[in-house]
């Protein structure tokens, strides 16, 4: 049996998603790797709607946390030379809705844009967010992290080197 | 210059070899090299395992043509222009699926599988000439397979598949050769553009030059941080040979593992290999199954062992390229394997990956560079011109290409 969460709840998962945002977009990407579970995974899947998990489809990202964790440190080290010079990025968070399961995670999900900014180069990127978040004593905690994108094709970006 | 093939200038007894910037930037030579190279070509269009069965299809951009790639009735693989006959709208217009007919929305003209016009609403329209057989589906004037790989020509491709691909044959049988029980591409297709020019990702493709240093965070931080690599080791050196194959194709190949897989792969990738020995004995199954390999198939298509990745691309635009990439995996295997071989891609390769974010920024930062052209006029692609074996971080395999390029760039067309 499902039901969607109270308004408290879902106070709870916006401000845990502004939050997590916010850093994002301040570059504070060791504290946004606090934000997951020890088990919990970024995933982006296929732009051309392929279906499948990450052991059948070729998602653009589908780090587990050892990868994940790799990401943040190429990132904020000098070599990851496409964010080197970082990036600017502001995060457009909306529309959420959350659907806790008994007893189990809270399904989130949420509409973003991801504004990304250089000196050659204005990205936005359209999506849905579709997370399993998880009850810690620490807070809300990812599971997993989904960035479904809406692009057909990732024209003009060519790449995904920010986190989305 | 009023040969382009002098943009390529080509001095052996100086041992320089250079390229002309402004065949980056031109939109003359652009022009020149979809008449004279890619429409006289053959050019990469699909796997047969993208339509394993009939009805399926697939929709592709092959040389600024959109084309449909379909299974007909009886099992044959058309390739179709994706144009109506009448009027001209695109008979189908999803990137994959499977269809009985295609069925042109403007009109409700309707064509089958392959190509023929089954359908025409008030006929009685037309005259007593009209003739559904003058309007079957267009194709390239050349369509021809390789070992499940389907390629086209648009004009005169000067030779037959199988001898254009020549030289490179043994390899790409090495690279198809991977897996005892097939390849099929697997779900999931990536499509990016590039700000930079076609040839630079040529060039890129087969650059044993550049990979530990634009790579420096996959070689020396990732594969640490994955636990392949002791903590702040690093891979330093890659050696191997660089190839120019004849007819424009490249090669860049070196003994190594994709480490991550190596790693992951465990048991079933030792069986793996073994059934390959089985097969074609150890001496044939070295270069199979244990060497890195970037092979080019002039004048647009890649096949990369370490991720078993297949790569073609078109210009857009003299700075804008059109890129897109598949995983072509071997079938019937575990899912943990099937899953650490997907991983083992896009650790490196895409949009998303450790690697090719950082090509992309490098080939567009060369591209805004190529403004300078006028003041700068030449690259240098002469590294190894003087060793007897070239070696993968030298340029000869990309000087076989520009040779290739500099040879049909000036015509005939078509």
């Amino acid at each position: 049996m499902t039901q969607l969460v109270d308004a408290h709840v879902r106070l709870e998962v916006e401000d845990f998603l502004y939050r997590e945002a916010e850093l994002l977009d301040r570059w504070d990407l060791d504290g946004w790797l606090e934000l997951f579970t020890p088990e919990g995974d970024y995933l982006i899947p296929p732009l051309d709607g392929a279906e499948g998990d990450p052991g059948i489809a070729l998602h653009l990202v589908a780090d587990d946390p050892v990868r994940l964790h790799s990401r943040v440190h190429q990132l904020l080290a000098r070599s990851a030379w496409a964010e080197n010079p970082k990036s600017r990025t502001r995060r457009l968070v909306t529309n959420v809705r959350a659907v806790e399961r008994d007893g189990g995670p809270v399904h989130v999900r949420a509409n973003f844009v991801v504004h990304r900014f250089t000196q050659h180069a204005h990205d936005s990127y359209v999506g849905e967010y579709d997370h399993e978040l998880v009850r810690t004593l620490a807070g809300l905690r990812f599971a997993r992290r989904t960035a479904r994108l809406d692009h057909t094709t990732l024209r003009p970006h060519g790449k995904v080197s920010v986190i989305i | 210059m009023s040969r382009l093939a002098d943009c390529v200038a080509d001095d052996p007894a100086a041992a320089t070899f250079r390229v002309h910037r402004r065949v980056f930037v031109d939109a003359d030579v652009l022009e020149a090299e979809r008449r004279c190279i890619f429409d006289r070509s053959w050019l990469y269009v699909g796997h047969e395992s993208e339509i394993a069965s009939p009805g399926q299809f697939v929709t592709r951009n092959v040389g600024g043509r959109p084309v449909i790639l379909v299974r007909s009735g009886s099992g044959d693989v058309n390739v179709l222009l994706n144009s109506c006959t009448h009027r001209g709208n695109q008979v189908c217009r999803a990137p994959s699926g499977r269809a009985r007919a295609f069925q042109c929305f403007y009109h409700s003209w309707t064509f089958d599988r392959d190509g023929l016009l089954i359908g025409v609403p008030g006929q009685d329209g037309y005259g007593p000439s009209f003739d559904r057989g003058d309007f079957t589906l267009r194709r390239p004037a050349h369509v021809d397979s390789y070992r499940g790989l389907v390629f086209c020509s648009f004009g005169d491709p000067g030779a037959g598949l199988a001898d254009f691909l020549g030289p490179a044959r043994p390899y790409l049988d090495d690279a198809l050769d991977y897996s005892v029980d097939g390849l099929e591409v697997v779900p999931g297709v990536q499509q990016y553009v590039m700000h930079a020019n076609w040839k630079l990702l040529v060039e890129n493709s087969v650059d044993g030059y550049h990979a530990l240093a634009t790579h420096h965070r996959y070689f020396r931080q990732f594969l640490s941080d994955v636990g392949v690599l002791p903590p702040g080791a690093g891979i330093m050196k890659i050696a191997g040979a660089g190839r120019a194959l004849g007819n424009g194709h490249a090669l860049i190949e070196a003994p190594f593992q994709p480490p991550v897989l190596a790693a992951a792969g465990g048991a079933e990738l030792a069986e793996h290999r073994a059934r390959l020995v089985d097969r074609f004995g150890e001496e044939r199954t070295r270069p199979i199954a244990d060497y890195a390999r970037n092979l080019f198939i002039f004048p647009n298509l890649l096949l990369i062992s370490n991720w078993r990745a297949i790569r073609t691309w078109y210009p857009a635009a003299p700075g804008e390229t059109e890129v897109e990439a598949w995983g072509l995996l071997p079938k019937g295997e575990s899912a943990a394997l099937r899953r650490a071989r997907l991983d083992n891609y896009i650790s490196f390769l895409g949009p998303g990956g450790f690697g090719t974010p950082d090509d992309n920024e490098a080939l567009e930062g060369c591209q805004r560079g190529f403004a300078t052209h006028r003041e700068l006029p030449w690259s240098d692609v002469s590294r190894g011109m003087t060793r007897d074996e070239p070696e993968m971080n030298d340029e000869e395999q990309m000087r076989g290409f520009w040779r290739r390029w500099a040879e049909m760039i000036d015509g005939p067309v078509r």
